[in-house]
């Protein structure tokens, strides 16, 4: 397929990379490009220049900063799936990275571009709303870091601003708690048409759920009735009573809206079930 | 600092061979393996990155290149399904495919190969959930799956039949 004309640059540094996207109107990032490319065919995107991420190492890296697992924000799914780090301090995030797409998406795809894009139906998202991560954004004016509630801002948006950059990916390491992932996709490995994520610590849960706002919902009620629960089933189930109801999910060709409210309910009890079990006691 | 660019000079290895062209920006790898270079083995199935007909690797893992600008390239190794068997003698792999009667009308069976060829690279004797997980990229309208998993299995045991 042909694509609408484009521009091309591919800097060494991410300094280059923040001059170029604050210089060049409609200059965007191009990260593993397994969505971007796409909507490019489709038109549906159409920059003007395309600001190749490819050369900065610095964002290919996992390791430790703070007492936080830093993800650069060019690392794959494939990196994910394998890394030693990823397995010491959260493996949730190796086994949602498993599901994502096929084998060679996730050789491509990055985690930078999963949240940057921002589609509903990604599976970072709520899932690095419930491990409470923060996002490593740099621009012409510095650095400048912001939680996962802030970070999500819709459809396709996310606190990164012209310009800038998302640079890394920061998730505290999970010490004590267990994490939970559940959800209904459409065929194995799929798209999903509504997924749960969530954290189990000390008598405190965090559940965020996926595909039925623009960005990832809080399950907040549930959250309040967790605490100090001893997370058997029943609690759990009575915890999520009326969060379905809550929601003001879409309908489309893979649900109705009642349809994904129930589907809710049902994934965030089961996420937050699991994340219990794995908890270290 | 780079400038943006309409076209640009790429240097990559494709199939043990160095490239040197000026690509167009927007020209996806996938057109420019088959147009430019003719190396029509590479095919181009869907066009959305679902079907992994296209599938090349690139410095040895699977790629769909139809998700993957021509430029995106440079300075990178390709290998495409030409490249499987360079001296014309099958790679057991493809042996296989022939003695398992592994495609019917034969349109994903370059993706399939390539996807598969990566697979047993890492994992030499690949279970049949194994074949599976690694072929979900490719889509095969015609087969099944049955005969293609089988011919991955079997190559993996170390042999066509």
């Amino acid at each position: 397929m042909l694509l609408r004309e484009v521009e091309y640059a591919r800097p060494a540094t991410v300094e280059e990379a923040i001059s170029l996207l604050s210089t060049y109107d409609g200059a965007r990032p191009l990260a593993g490009g397994q969505t971007l490319v796409n909507v490019m065919k489709a038109r549906a995107a159409a920059p003007d220049v395309l600001v190749d991420l490819a050369d900065l190492e610095e964002l290919r890296t996992i390791g430790f900063s703070d007492g936080m697992l830093r993800i650069g924000a060019m690392v794959t799914y494939a990196q994910l799936v394998v890394s030693s780090e990823v397995e010491v301090a959260r493996p949730i995030l190796a086994e949602v990275a498993a599901t994502i797409g096929d084998v060679q998406v996730r050789n491509r795809g990055t985690v930078g571009g999963n949240v940057c894009v921002s589609d509903p139906t990604n599976h970072l998202p709520p899932l690095l709303v419930a491990l409470g991560a923060t996002f490593t954004i740099r621009g012409p004016d510095g650095e400048r870091t912001v939680a996962a509630d802030e970070f999500f801002l819709g459809v396709y948006m996310t606190a990164v601003g012209e310009g800038e950059l998302l640079t890394a990916v920061n998730v505290p390491p999970s010490n004590d708690a267990g994490d939970g992932f559940a959800g209904l996709t459409v065929g194995r490995h799929g798209t999903y048409v509504v997924s749960a994520a969530a954290t189990v610590s000390a008598g405190e849960a965090r559940v965020a759920i996926g595909c039925v706002a623009g960005a990832p919902v809080r399950a907040t009620q549930m959250e309040e009735r967790l605490h100090g629960s001893d997370f058997s089933e029943e609690s759990v189930r009575t915890a999520a009573e009326g969060l379905g109801a809550s929601l003001d999910p879409p309908s489309d060709v893979h649900g109705s809206a009642d349809f994904r409210r129930h589907v809710a309910e049902v994934s965030a009890v089961r996420a937050v079930l699991q994340a219990a079990s794995r908890r270290k006691s | 600092m780079p400038a943006p660019a309409r076209s640009l000079a790429v240097s990559l290895e494709v199939n043990g061979e160095q490239v040197e062209m000026e690509v167009p920006a927007r020209r996806l790898l996938v057109h420019f393996l088959r147009d430019d270079l003719g190396l029509t083995g590479t095919h181009v199935g869907c066009d959305t990155g679902n079907c992994g007909a296209c599938t090349v690797h690139l410095d040895g893992r699977p790629v769909k290149s139809c998700m993957l600008l021509a430029v995106q390239a440079d300075g990178r190794r390709i290998t495409t399904v030409e490249g499987l068997a360079p001296d014309g003698e099958l790679t057991p792999l493809q042996r296989a495919f022939n003695e398992h009667h592994a495609l019917q009308c034969g349109y994903c069976t370059p993706g399939m190969l390539m996807s598969a060829t990566a697979l047993l690279e890492r994992t030499p004797h690949p279970s049949e959930e194994d074949v599976r997980l690694a072929l979900q990229g490719n889509i095969c309208r015609c087969t099944g799956y049955v005969n293609i998993v089988e011919a991955v299995v079997a190559a993996g045991r170390g042999g066509g039949g």
